[in-house]
């Protein structure tokens, strides 16, 4: 970034150039990457994240779960789809959405051996590229319940043996009717930036849990994660993590939106410490989003619902609004100025929100209702981008 | 033989009709396969079972096996059900 300042300031020493403003360099240029129940968007943004031009439809009826651009070339793009009647898939761009690819090989369990019951994936839920250190290394959750790995950019996958055959799977996952009303799902994978072999990944339901070997082995990591009142906190399988996200500035914290609560973790220590006892009585800390800043590990939001009675899954009393905690959990604060005031009926789903690296943060969040909108000051103020599209499955933003 | 292909998987074959061979449903998969890449796994899941949504008839008479047998001449109509919203 100071290159062209310094570039400037030798040649105006050496006499050859009369001195001149460094012209400021343009800001980044956001892409929005919205996946939703009937197909997906790319929403490319000016420099100052004001105006979108709207790319799509991309797979117009495809569900698409996820759609997810490579930060190691900023070009490479991965979207996980299915249509309702036909397979999972998983297709790929390298031009940034202007041609695709399918998968030659998506993510799918190995053939079971005569007379065994096999899994099937039914949709590839989660996609998370690999280490800074391994181009082309991808990782995908699907449900149900399963972790697999690519190497070649995405065009084939190889499932993830050591989780997806750990002799504890079953009691982890439990029964194939638990976890979400469309299938339990595998989320939230998680790779330190310090280490390509250091992963986390979460299921709904069937908890958090940590591999340091590459995926080979795995450990729960639940301690102080509640589950629902009556039920035994010891059973893998009555855990139900909503979303994990860790701290690029501080990769020893994470942060937890789950079925029981908002949670911090700060490894070494294994305890997870429930931090959403801070939010106002009558919102509740129950979501499904979490993101956290990119350089303040501190600093970090929810999309609280209404996780009341039969979980109506709407924004509470109708009226949507982030939260965000500025001490590591300690307090919240209502963020709604620009969202509807009341009758406002949708919520955000756990892949649906997302912070982009500006300065201030950017944050987006596509709604059940189809809404795309944003805040270009860490959550003061949010503007509707895009009404109208189909139930927004996931939101991803990058600056390629 | 030919086999009828529904409109979802059009965008594999390019065309509503096409042609393959096997002496069963699952040797005229193979084939379709071959020729088409990435059209047996939207239709047959990993465990070589029958996507719910997907049917396969002979002649007019819907089959259930993907070792039912072929006679020379048999035509093959894939369907997508109809059904959800």
């Amino acid at each position: 970034m100071v290159a062209p300042s310094r570039r400037m300031a030798a040649g105006a020493r050496r006499g050859s150039a009369p001195a001149r403003r460094p012209r400021p360099r343009p800001a980044p240029r956001t892409l929005a990457l919205v996946a939703t129940r009937k197909g997906a968007w790319l929403f490319h943004g000016d420099g100052a994240r004001r105006s979108w031009r709207a790319d799509g439809p991309h797979f117009l009826g495809h569900v698409v779960h996820h759609l997810v651009l490579d930060p190691r070339d900023g070009r490479t793009l991965l979207a996980a789809a299915r249509t309702g009647h036909l397979g999972p898939t998983v297709f790929r761009s390298t031009d940034r959405g202007r041609s695709w690819t399918e998968a030659a090989r998506p993510p799918a369990f190995p053939k079971a051996p005569e007379g065994e019951q096999g899994r099937v994936v039914d949709h590839t839920f989660w996609l998370t590229p690999g280490h800074a250190s391994e181009p082309g290394a991808w990782y995908a959750g699907t449900s149900p319940q399963g972790l697999f790995r690519s190497d070649d950019g995405g065009a084939t996958w190889m499932p993830v043996a050591g989780f997806n055959d750990h002799p504890q799977y079953r009691t982890w996952v439990g029964s194939e009717q638990g976890g979400t009303p469309d299938g339990p799902k595998l989320h939230s994978v998680l790779v330190d930036p310090r280490d390509a072999a250091h992963l986390y990944l979460a299921m709904s339901s069937g908890g958090v849990h940590e591999s340091h070997d590459a995926g080979r082995t795995w450990a729960p990591i639940v301690r102080g994660l509640e589950v629902v009142e009556g039920f035994d906190p010891a059973n893998l399988a009555f855990h139900d993590p909503h979303c994990v996200r860790l701290c690029p500035s501080a990769p020893d914290r994470l942060y937890q939106q789950n079925h029981c609560g908002i949670y911090r973790l700060d490894r070494p220590s294994d305890a997870w410490v429930r931090v959403g006892k801070g939010m106002p009585e009558r919102i509740g800390d129950i979501g499904f989003p979490v993101v956290v800043h990119p350089r303040d590990a501190d600093t970090a939001w929810v999309f609280p619902m209404d996780g009341t009675s039969v979980w109506p899954r709407t924004s509470p009393g109708g009226r949507p609004a982030a939260y965000v905690t500025r001490d590591g959990g300690a307090s919240w604060r209502r963020l709604d100025r620009g969202f509807p005031r009341r009758q406002a009926w949708w919520t955000v789903k756990r892949q649906a929100m997302a912070a982009d690296g500006g300065d201030p943060v950017g944050l987006y969040v596509g709604t059940t209702s189809g809404e795309l909108w944003a805040s270009r000051d860490e959550g003061r103020s949010w503007a509707c981008v895009a009404r109208h599209l189909p139930e927004i499955y996931a939101v991803e933003v990058a600056t390629p | 033989m030919k086999v009828l292909v529904p409109s979802p998987l059009r965008s594999y074959t390019g065309a509503r009709e096409v042609e393959a061979a096997g002496t069963t449903i699952a040797d005229v998969l193979e084939d379709l396969e071959r020729r088409h890449p990435g059209l047996r796994f939207r239709m047959i899941d990993e465990q070589d079972r029958m996507r719910p949504h997907i049917r396969f008839f002979v002649n007019g008479e819907q089959v259930f096996e993907l070792a039912h047998r072929l006679r020379e001449g048999d035509s093959i109509q894939i369907v997508q059900a109809l059904s959800g919203g």
